[in-house]
C-alpha cells in the first residue's frame, strides 16, 4: 500500500462516517426542518469525502488512470451543487404545506419576511390599472 | 481494501436508521428527506463498488443516479407545495 492508496482510505473512512452521522440526526431531531438541517449537510461532507477519496484511492493501485479521480470529482460537485438546491426545496414545500414548526423554535423570519411583504403593497397604489 | 468491511458497514447502518425514519416519519414530508438521504448514501456506494469491483462503467452508474434522484426529489417537492 503506497502513500495516495492511504491518504483515499483515510478520505473513504471519514466519509462513511460522515453518512452514519446523517442517519444519526436523521433520527435524533425532533422536527422536520432540524432533520433537514443535519442531515443534509453532513451528508453532502460524507459525499465529497467518499467520491475524493475513491479517485485517489484508484490512482494508488494498479489499474486506477487519471480518469477515475475526474470522474468522481464530476460526481462530487455535482452532489455538492445540488444537495442544497433539493434541501431548499423541500423545506419550502414543508413550510407551504403548513408543517407547524417544533414547540422549542423561537425565531420563525420566513413567516416575518412574508407577513411584511403581504402588508407592504396595501400601502403602495396599484399601477396600470385598465377602466 | 482491507476496512472495505467498516465502510459498508457504516453505509449499511445509515441505510437502517434512514429506513427507519421512512416508515416512522409522522408527515410525507419527514419520509421524503429520509429517501433524499438514502439516494446520497446509495451514490456513495455505488462508488464504492466501482473501486471494489475495478469497473469504471459503475461511476457513469452513479452520476446519471444522481441526476434521477436530483430530478424526482425536485418533482415531489414541487408537488408538495402544490405547484405541479
Amino acid at each position: 500500500m503506497n502513500a495516495l492508496a492511504a491518504i483515499g482510505e483515510a478520505l473513504v473512512l471519514i466519509g462513511t462516517f460522515f453518512y452514519f452521522l446523517s442517519a444519526l440526526g436523521l433520527i435524533r431531531m425532533p422536527d422536520v426542518y432540524n432533520r433537514m438541517q443535519t442531515s443534509t449537510k453532513s451528508a453532502t461532507l460524507g459525499s465529497l469525502g467518499v467520491m475524493v477519496g475513491v479517485g485517489i484511492w484508484a490512482l494508488g493501485t494498479d489499474f486506477g488512470s487519471a480518469a477515475w479521480l475526474t470522474k468522481t470529482v464530476v460526481i462530487a460537485v455535482f452532489l455538492l451543487l445540488t444537495n442544497p438546491i433539493s434541501a431548499h426545496a423541500l423545506i419550502r414545500a414543508a413550510y407551504k404545506s403548513g408543517i407547524p414548526l417544533w414547540e422549542g423554535s423561537v425565531v420563525d423570519k420566513y413567516r416575518e419576511h412574508i407577513e411584511a411583504k403581504a402588508k407592504a403593497p396595501e400601502e403602495t397604489p396599484k399601477e396600470g390599472g385598465e377602466e | 481494501m482491507i476496512g472495505i468491511n467498516i465502510y459498508l458497514a457504516l453505509i449499511a447502518i445509515a441505510t437502517l436508521l434512514s429506513v427507519y425514519r421512512v416508515f416512522r416519519g409522522p408527515t410525507t414530508v419527514d419520509r421524503l428527506v429520509a429517501v433524499d438521504i438514502m439516494t446520497t448514501i446509495t451514490a456513495g456506494l455505488m462508488v464504492l463498488f466501482a473501486l471494489y469491483y475495478k469497473r469504471m462503467i459503475f461511476l457513469d452508474v452513479a452520476l446519471v443516479y444522481a441526476i434521477l434522484a436530483f430530478g424526482g426529489v425536485i418533482a415531489f417537492a414541487r408537488y408538495m407545495e402544490g405547484g405541479l
